[in-house]
């Protein structure tokens, strides 16, 4: 009792404030450093991503240069041919598609009944929730039916909302078929009085491109008028040789694979560009540029566009080429304002562009960027939305987290997650560039020393990556540096390295041929007609020779010659090229080790 | 004194670049501002650790004079590079923040309960949200006992951010 006491407990209270204080200081600081992390992990994995469709526009560039110019290539075989060629009517009628193939009595997935119902989507739902693959006969069935019906369709669909009928709207799901279903589970199934636009890019990257593709038509065959599928950059079949889609229906389907891919390549043709609701809300997967006529869309033959599903909105005005990807272009406020105001619009929904937060508002709450593909990049890297539309009221967004674990990690080890995997392609994009990093080094270390300043390492890792990412925040984690704050530059390529395939092989050509390896992969595929999985090694030099004038690329042809004639095994005047290119990976020394104790503390 | 200044001069370069990495990487519609709920995330990320009474006064004074809800980096930057030349808001040193825990923990058992140091941390100082306390619990708690033993959880986060 008495003064002394209470002068006690204050004092005690005054102190454990304090602490209290500094506790939470210091978490606030440390949480907001792991926030930081993960987005450094995001902006290296989407410069990435961009440099890579990069990329894949040389490639597009390249097959036309390889279509004149190669002789060797069987031009009459209609499989290349028919790549190549827009092809202006139906080539395949039912009977070469369908009719052919037969489902044996054995089989125990999924039968579905023409003409399709809503039996026929919960059917395939279960179906696929048990992970069964849905037979040829009904996939080719299925994407027969939908292009016979998107080519009835108009350019830009026309949708009205009421609250009775509320329009839900889904971006990019890229195969991961678990973001569907979380969609399904929290939204409810599409229907006349549940109507849903996907806005392109279903296919691609994920695991399970071909079982949303399928639940998407199937539902589109059901409800036509109330279930809206825009194209995406992703439907597309040089995309899909790419980044994965191809693949995985040549290897879930090894009989049919081939067909289903030709019928897709029309499919695609015939998906809608955009959709357009209650006459004041635009649709599209990629952008708009200051050119963007969309009188002139609506009667276009929509097998041509290629601008619109490509672009990203960017905070400065103008329109500029998007150096970013290689295609479309940046589209500013001005643009966005512009284009809005000339068609009486008062938004633009968009997809394209993984957001960490599922969705994204710019341009002063005109242009809404909704991505549906959660853990795009790697587990924990973004949440998945979808909008909900009804006219007269403000668009409401929903998020989701799809996650193997019944109950979240803690931020720490979700951060770290996608920040070691981010890492790890990034030292493998440095590794495929060892050599012209070093030499960029050497230029600027006149001492010879084997250091260089922070902001010379960071000069020349932008200049030879070409990738914009923060140099300076990252250099820890990719180079060692020394306590006067100087960079080890031949440090970075201390615990990674490319496994060579032949001990004769020189390390430029080792670099040039894992730094390109996708895009070979690809280009022998094409050659290889008959799907064989072997070209000849008269093939393989032409190619060759054909690739490095085009791509520029440096490498002694003797040189490959001698690495193709070692990797021809059989001495038979044939190359495996999937050996030839698998050959060519990065071993990274410490992998397994790297990972520190994630147990709990006892 | 010339050669004093070129030093200072390379350094103020480089605290622009580092200051510059950070902010862009925030920077959405890459137009040069940042959201100003960020802002925290971006000066705490530099290194710094204000409280959030220091951070409200930190918005402030980058803020446009009719708050728009985004900063500039034109206004960001100078604030931000006097911050990291007189090394303001300095980390917490391990042993501080040990004895921070020890106070808390009067009964010195090496350990809080949960309970506790959920009294402790929303209700005293500059109380935490119910999303960073769950935080803090995800990863300090041992569950079987359902109490954090601080010490283990420092070094783990000090491991962490090294």
């Amino acid at each position: 009792m008495g003064c002394s006491s209470s002068s006690t407990k204050t004092r005690k209270s005054e102190t454990s404030l304090k602490a209290a204080l500094i506790i939470q200081n210091w978490f606030r600081g440390y949480k907001a450093r792991l926030k930081a992390r993960q987005h450094y992990a995001l902006t290296i994995f989407q410069s990435i991503e961009y440099a890579d469709e990069q990329g894949q526009m040389q490639l597009s560039s390249f097959f036309s240069f390889m279509f004149e110019n190669y002789a060797h290539v069987h031009k009459e075989e209609l499989e290349l041919r028919h790549q190549f060629l827009e092809s202006e009517q139906d080539t395949w009628d039912r009977h070469d598609y369908v009719d052919l193939i037969d489902v044996p009595d054995s089989y125990n997935g999924p039968r579905l009944q023409f003409p399709l119902t809503c039996t026929d989507i919960d059917l395939l739902l279960e179906a696929f929730k048990e992970q069964q693959v849905l037979h040829a006969h009904y996939v080719l069935e299925v994407l027969f039916e939908t292009k016979k019906v998107l080519k009835q369709m108009p350019n830009f669909t026309h949708v009205q909302t009421s609250p009775s009928k509320e329009l839900t709207i889904c971006g990019d799901l890229h195969g991961k078929l678990d973001d569907l279903f979380m969609i399904f589970y929290k939204n409810g199934l599409p229907s006349e009085s549940n109507p849903y636009v996907f806005n392109g890019d279903f296919v691609d990257r994920g695991q399970y491109s071909i079982e949303i593709l399928m639940i998407l038509c199937v539902s589109f065959l059901v409800y036509p008028n109330d279930l809206h599928l825009n194209r995406g950059n992703h439907e597309d079949f040089m995309m899909n040789l790419r980044y994965g889609f191809t693949k995985e229906i040549l290897h879930k389907y090894k009989l049919h694979g081939k067909k289903i891919l030709q019928i897709l390549e029309e499919l695609y043709a015939w998906l809608p560009i955009g959709t357009i609701v209650d006459n004041e809300i635009l649709v599209i997967h990629g952008g708009i540029s200051e050119t963007t006529d969309l009188n002139l869309l609506h009667r276009v033959e929509r097998n041509k566009i290629i601008d619109i599903l490509w672009s990203d909105p960017r905070g400065k005005n103008g329109c500029f080429p998007n150096t970013g990807r290689g295609g479309g272009c940046y589209f500013g406020p001005d643009v966005t304002s512009k284009i809005l105001n000339k068609y009486q619009l008062k938004m633009l929904i968009r997809s394209h562009e993984c957001k960490p937060e599922g969705y994204e508002i710019c341009h002063d709450g005109k242009v809404v960027t909704i991505f549906s593909a959660s853990n795009y990049y790697e587990e924990g890297s973004n949440r998945g939305a979808y909008i909900k539309l009804c006219s007269g009221t403000a668009p409401r967004f929903f998020q989701y987290q799809v996650t193997k674990a019944t109950c979240f990690q803690p931020l720490r080890q979700r951060v770290y997650t996608v920040e070691s995997s981010a890492l790890k392609i990034l030292k493998e994009r440095m590794i495929s560039r060892k050599s012209d990093l070093t030499h960029a080094f050497q230029l600027q270390d006149h001492r010879k020393s084997g250091k260089l300043s922070l902001s010379q390492w960071a000069f020349c890792m932008e200049k030879i990556l070409g990738l914009n990412l923060p140099w300076r925040t990252l250099s820890s984690n990719l180079v060692n540096i020394d306590k006067n704050g100087n960079v080890e530059y031949m440090s970075s390529f201390q615990n990674i390295h490319i496994e060579k395939p032949v001990q004769e092989a020189h390390s430029t050509l080792v670099e040039t041929l894992y730094r390109y390896r996708s895009d070979l992969e690809i280009i022998f595929n094409a050659i290889d007609t008959d799907h064989s999985g072997l070209i000849s090694m008269e093939e393989f030099r032409a190619t060759w020779k054909l690739f490095s004038s085009h791509y520029n690329v440096l490498i002694d042809d003797s040189q490959v010659n001698k690495l193709a004639n070692i990797m021809d095994l059989n001495k038979d005047g044939s190359i495996d090229f999937n050996e030839f290119l698998k050959a060519f990976y990065v071993v990274h020394r410490y992998e397994g080790l790297m990972r520190p104790d994630v147990t709990n503390l006892v | 004194m010339a050669d004093e200044k070129d030093r200072e001069e390379i350094i103020v370069a480089e605290f622009h670049k580092k200051i510059k990495e950070a902010f862009e990487v925030f920077d959405h519609e890459s137009n040069n501002t940042v959201d100003v709920r960020e802002i925290g995330t971006i000066i705490r990320s530099l290194g710094c650790c204000p409280t959030e009474g220091e951070l409200h006064d930190l918005i402030a004074e980058v803020e446009e004079e009719e708050p728009t809800g985004y900063i500039r980096f034109e206004k960001f930057l100078p604030v931000m590079t006097e911050i990291l030349l007189e090394r303001r808001y300095r980390p917490i040193p391990e042993d501080v923040l040990l004895r921070a825990f020890e106070v808390l923990d009067s009964a010195k058992r090496g350990f809080l309960t949960k309970d506790e140091l959920i009294k402790y941390m929303t209700e005293e100082g500059e109380p935490f949200s119910q999303e960073e306390m769950e935080e803090m619990l995800s990863a300090a708690i041992d569950p079987e006992s359902n109490s954090i033993h601080y010490k283990d959880y420092i070094t783990m986060m000090v491991i962490d951010e090294n």
